[in-house]
């Protein structure tokens, strides 16, 4: 074997060594690294006790209720509901039947008190006609098949 | 024969004047692909139906986030090849890129915020695809820093080389970070399996500032590397010729 050959193979030997390494790092902090828990998790007990956490889910349609400043909605992921309230201001991509992602406590009866609200788009872009066209074919349905992971 | 050919152009000597050749004509393709490529993004392609006229950015962030990465795997290849076959232009090579790359990925993140502050509610957030793009900015500035830290040009192509190569493992995890966990981005719009989930017009104004990026991208790194090859060989006769 040529030096020049070694060298190769040392160098793709070191890269797949990091990789490897890379990916039981990865693993190992595989449930920090996730931005958020979902509804069924928090349910499980999977959300840390008495802790500020990230929830994400979808806001449920028709579940938006705003009184004064606080605004009430139901996060879910289509298997279970959680209740959520938030005051403050909401970012433009809130919608009902859309995604979410709510910092906050989960209070003992259940409610979950958001300090922050994020709104999670889609990968879809189309022009507002081709957005009517679809929720026509699909009638009411359109949003809740959309910004389900 | 193939082979003759390539071993030519890579000493400095005889692709300095090549590159000088390539230069205006990537250039002239960058303003082509650019002035086209606007004009699609502003004028042709409609508003989008969720985000009204704020989506437009997503006509600069696509396209240079895509350039961050590309850039990266090229710089880490001419390096690995540099530490691997002693090759001066190589290493000439991987130097050239890096300010481009770091750039491209400075673009990504700050109109990445920008489009963040009025969609998601927030500049930034630290879910997996952010990190791993800030963290590829870093590798970049980290790279330009260990090479200019070290005086002997030997030396310091093989110390940045070994970085660049660490680094490497970043960008699958970059490309792959919104399907391995749950993060506030949106998955890509565009992959090779399936249809693009976007509007015809809309990605038609993506892909031509994509090429736009491209050509800018060979272009300016082609000017610095000749500016490199330069300063490098600035003792040898060929430097002393080609300034004439």
């Amino acid at each position: 074997m040529k030096p020049r050959h070694q060298r190769i193979a040392l160098i793709l030997g070191g890269v797949a060594a990091v990789g490897v390494a890379a990916f039981f790092v990865l693993r190992a902090l595989n449930s920090n690294i996730a931005l958020y828990v979902t509804p069924t998790d928090v349910l499980a007990g999977k959300s840390p006790a008495g802790q500020a956490f990230r929830m994400g889910g979808m806001v449920k349609g028709g579940s938006v209720k705003r009184e004064g400043m606080t605004t009430r909605f139901i996060l879910t992921d289509t298997a279970k509901d959680i209740p959520v309230a938030y005051v403050g201001i909401l970012p433009d991509l809130f919608r009902e039947g859309k995604g979410a992602v709510v910092q906050g406590r989960l209070e003992k009866n259940g409610e979950f008190i958001a300090s922050e609200v994020l709104a999670k788009h889609d990968e879809n872009y189309m022009p507002p006609e081709a957005r009517h066209a679809i929720e026509q074919a699909q009638g009411k349905q359109a949003g809740k098949l959309q910004g389900v992971k | 024969m193939n082979l003759i050919n390539w071993f030519r152009y890579a000493s400095p000597q005889s692709f300095y004047p090549l590159a000088g050749r390539m230069i205006p004509l990537f250039w002239i393709l960058a303003l082509l692909f650019g002035a086209a490529g606007l004009w699609v993004s502003f004028f042709v392609a409609p508003t989008d139906a969720q985000q009204g006229e704020g989506y437009r950015i997503i006509f600069v962030h696509v396209p240079a986030s895509w350039m961050s990465m590309v850039i990266y795997l090229a710089m880490a290849f001419w390096a690995g090849l540099g530490l691997a076959l002693n090759t001066r232009l190589s290493s000439m090579m991987a130097q050239a890129l890096a300010p481009t790359g770091a750039l491209m990925a400075a673009l990504s993140l700050i109109t990445g915020a920008f489009w963040g502050k009025p969609m998601w509610g927030t500049w930034w957030v630290w879910d997996a695809r952010l990190t791993s793009e800030l963290i590829l900015f870093f590798l970049y500035v980290g790279f330009i820093a260990l090479q200019s830290a070290i005086d002997d040009p030997r030396r310091a192509d093989k110390a940045g080389a070994i970085l660049a190569l660490i680094g490497v493992v970043n960008v699958p995890i970059i490309y792959f970070s919104v399907k391995w966990w749950n993060t506030l981005h949106q998955g890509s719009s565009i992959n090779l399996t399936r249809a693009p989930s976007m509007a015809q017009t809309m990605l038609l104004g993506m892909l031509l500032m994509a090429l736009a990026f491209w050509m800018y991208s060979i272009a300016v790194s082609l000017l610095r590397l000749r500016a490199i090859m330069l300063e490098r060989e600035r003792h040898s006769e060929w430097v002393k010729h080609a300034l004439e």
